[in-house]
């Protein structure tokens, strides 16, 4: 897929009066002036983290085995078993392509970054409450009591927040991420918040899949064997039908385990409601202490399960497609020292309208 | 016929969210000092109450949501694409509940209140302008 161009025409004429309608210079969409490390397809309506090449290499795989599968096996399997074999795989591929172009193009939850104006309170509160230094202060926690279990919120340099519960950084995407899982290179982008239903679905329907296709495999070689006996079915199969050589199967065999593997372990993070993040550096094993336990856990598995996969789904918090509005700063006479900031041509007309009113 | 004045912005207060019931979208409610020789204390409190309780529909577990969720799961998320979220429709709600605020108690002592989704749901943006409401050409 290649990046939609853009080149902006630059037309500046200076104009006395303000226009509501600017129609010299075009507008900028703001996933062009994103600050993460992402790329962006279709005029914003895709997004995906900046190192793709192993996404490519996850298509081709599900491509290239499900093109194999089709072509060699259905065939004689639907002639002599059933052509309910077929219709099923077709199925779940489709299912399995649709998920993963699904969390691979869809925003995980990014947070967008703080405005001058939030980044410039935040930092006079913290200074107030540390007590201003020459130096870089050291990195500022706060500590919010959740569930009756004391968690902290870390300071991000970066993106200029605290950090919410459960949101972490991605120093590949540069972005801070909300109910950050991990980042996946298989599928292009970070596993957070808005995508994480979407991965699951993936990975559990990719296991179904590849256990679908490795046993048909077998089935056929082994129903050719009836015929032809076992061992000339293996030695015939490499030459007829590649997809069936001793090497292939192994190496199927082996990512048939992982992939199942990872279903399981996701399986047990969703009835825990717990991140592949917070697991790892195990926040709400008991090891840590007697007293700690996940706060955010529902209490049953029934009511984690429904609510990380059937939730509500929440909207992407960056706007992608939105146009940037031109700031016209209006800077009112300084009084007490605080800077003054200005707000936005909407705001402003707004309160315009709003004064001559009343 | 005086020219339209162009407010200026004096300051501005944030809200931060209130994370001691979890992830949900909630805003504190304590009152900001900067605002108590603008709107009393009471009206403040509702305003972001009422915010926190539509935050909260939209973000709530129950029969309906996960009927959404179910729906969306088998159509391959495709209904989505003729269909508005259950979220979406209360952010609808929000903005609109916030105008209605900004132009009936807001506007009137000077102040502008901006919807918490243009800032990421990170806080609630309260602009103050400066006080001209005396003696101002009208």
């Amino acid at each position: 897929m290649r990046e939609c161009e853009y080149s902006q025409i630059s037309t500046r004429s200076s104009t006395p009066m303000e226009t509501p309608y600017k129609k010299r210079t075009p507008k900028k969409r703001k996933w062009e002036t994103f600050p993460g490390r992402n790329k962006f397809y279709c005029d914003g309506r895709i997004m995906m983290a900046k190192q793709t090449g192993v996404f490519y290499l996850t298509l081709v795989l599900i491509l290239v085995t499900c093109g194999l599968f089709f072509t060699f096996d259905c065939p004689y399997l639907a002639l002599h078993l059933t052509p309910v074999i077929p219709v099923i795989g077709g199925v779940l591929f489709l299912f399995v392509l649709g998920t993963l172009l699904r969390t691979s193009f869809s925003d995980p939850g990014v947070l967008p970054r703080a405005t001058p104006d939030e980044a410039a309170d935040l930092e006079r509160q913290i200074d107030v409450a540390n007590g201003s230094t020459g130096y870089r202060p050291p990195p500022r926690t706060k500590e919010v009591v959740i569930n009756g279990q004391t968690v902290k919120l870390k300071y991000c340099f970066t993106c200029k927040i605290f950090r919410p519960p459960r949101a972490s950084h991605c120093s590949l995407c540069d972005n801070c991420v909300e109910r950050f899982d991990h980042h996946c290179p298989w599928v292009g982008n970070c596993v957070g918040r808005r995508n994480y239903r979407f991965f699951y679905m993936f990975i559990l329907s990719l296991s179904f899949l590849t256990i679908f296709i490795f046993a048909f495999v077998i089935t056929h070689i082994i129903l050719r064997s009836h015929r032809n006996g076992f061992l000339t079915a293996l030695k015939d199969s490499p030459a007829r039908y590649p997809f069936t050589a001793q090497p292939w199967l192994v190496v199927c065999f082996f990512s048939v385990w992982s992939i199942v593997g990872l279903s399981g372990f996701h399986t047990y993070l969703i009835s825990s409601n717990q991140t592949t993040n917070e697991d790892i550096k195990g926040s709400w094993s008991s090891k840590r202490g007697k007293d700690n336990y996940n706060p955010y856990s529902y209490g049953n598995i029934f009511t984690n399960c429904c609510a990380a996969l059937c939730g509500p789904l929440p909207p992407s918090l960056i706007d992608r497609r939105g146009f940037i509005e031109s700031d016209a700063p209006q800077l009112a006479p300084p009084a007490n020292g605080i800077t003054m900031y200005g707000a936005t041509q909407s705001q402003q007309s707004h309160m315009v309208s709003l004064y001559t009113v009343s | 016929m005086q020219p339209e004045i162009q407010p200026a912005v004096s300051s501005k207060v944030f809200i931060q969210r209130d994370y001691s019931s979890g992830t949900i979208c909630k805003f504190q409610t304590k009152f900001p000092s900067e605002l108590e020789s603008r709107i009393d204390k009471q009206q403040f409190e509702e305003t972001i109450q009422t915010l926190n309780n539509l935050y909260a529909e939209a973000e709530k577990l129950g029969g309906k949501s996960y009927l959404e969720g179910c729906l969306a799961c088998l159509t391959a998320y495709t209904i989505f694409l003729c269909m508005e979220t259950h979220y979406e429709k209360v952010l609808k709600k929000i903005a609109r509940y916030i105008k209605d605020q900004n132009e009936k108690i807001y506007a009137p002592r000077g102040l502008l209140l901006t919807d918490p989704i243009e800032r990421g749901l990170r806080v609630v943006e309260i602009t103050i302008f400066e006080d001209r409401s005396i003696g101002s050409g009208r």
